[in-house]
């Protein structure tokens, strides 16, 4: 079973290196271009059949490795 | 005094701590981060470097490492813990210190000498400093960005639990002495019980006054005592 992650920074936490992208974007002539915000993906293969199970398994990897909740959020999709 | 220095692959400051611990006379052991056991220490040092690469985040991969778990039996119990610059890294990873060091707000890699100022010297780390005294020491950082919540900042400033901030030569400490974007100009922090300590700056690196200057000395022979 596989399954995607986005993690991305919290609304209130300064995104340096996605404002950087967004002002070259807007340098090369992207005048529309409104915000940009820079995250993290991951692609999860998981040797589970139960889909909840699964599921509980990613989200705990996400909490105890792949995100730090203090400052990104994360969103768990099945693919 | 017995010291430990844990290594993880990608540390590059341990061996300068070493260098001042056996100069101090402490009783040193380094740790590799695959051992279970850790001897018997009255301080641990996390030191500086890039574990793993830097891999996921600074210090995320290392705060999972078997030593850690020891590590942090050995807070809990009050042992003295020191974690400079990817040691902090690694302390906010593994929840021993609140927060997070972010990439530094210019997006550059800091390799300079700056200034700090002892906020706070009434604790076992920083009692042989002047209280307000300025420290000329050594940032080589590209994470130092210190950021926590609006309640936690608001703790660490009403219980003292901040030692350095940064500050020019006269110790105005203000933004645009702030080399990294820190909140509140944090150069490093405290736990409650102010037996862990995490900063960014280098103290290991201004020991002798032939070779850069030795600002940093004292908060190794704070410690002896």
């Amino acid at each position: 079973m596989k399954f995607s992650i986005k993690v991305r920074l919290k609304k209130d936490v300064l995104d340096p290196q996605g404002k950087v992208v967004q002002q070259t974007l807007q340098n090369m002539g992207m005048d529309t271009l409104k915000s940009l915000r820079q995250g993290k993906y991951f692609e999860i293969e998981i040797n589970e059949n139960d889909e909840s199970e699964a599921h509980v398994k990613v989200e705990a990897m996400c909490k105890k490795l792949l995100v730090n909740l203090i400052v990104e959020d994360f969103e768990i999709t099945k693919i | 005094m017995n010291s430990s220095i844990i290594v993880f692959p990608g540390s590059n400051c341990d061996r300068d701590i070493a260098v001042v611990l056996e100069k101090l006379h402490f009783q040193n052991t380094m740790v590799w981060h695959k051992d279970t056991n850790l001897p018997k220490s009255d301080l641990i040092v996390i030191p500086g470097g890039f574990s793993y690469g830097d891999y996921l985040r600074s210090g995320a991969i290392a705060a999972k490492s078997n030593i850690l778990n020891e590590v942090v039996k050995a807070a809990n119990d009050g042992c003295s813990v020191l974690g400079i610059c990817n040691g902090f890294q690694i302390l906010t990873e593994t929840g021993l210190l609140k927060g997070v060091l972010l990439r530094n707000k210019n997006l550059k890699f800091l390799g300079k000498d700056i200034y700090v100022k002892i906020i706070n010297n009434d604790n076992k780390f920083c009692h042989k400093y002047k209280q307000d005294q300025i420290l000329k020491l050594n940032i080589a950082h590209n994470e130092g960005n210190y950021f926590t919540s609006l309640d936690h900042l608001k703790e660490l400033e009403d219980k003292n639990l901040i030692p350095f901030k940064y500050c020019d030569h006269e110790g105005n400490v203000n933004e645009k002495n702030n080399p990294n974007g820190s909140l509140n100009n944090i150069a490093g922090i405290f736990n409650n019980k102010k037996n862990i300590l995490g900063m960014m700056p280098h103290p290991e690196r201004m020991v002798d006054q032939m070779i850069s200057g030795d600002d940093g000395v004292n908060l190794f022979t704070s410690l002896l005592n």
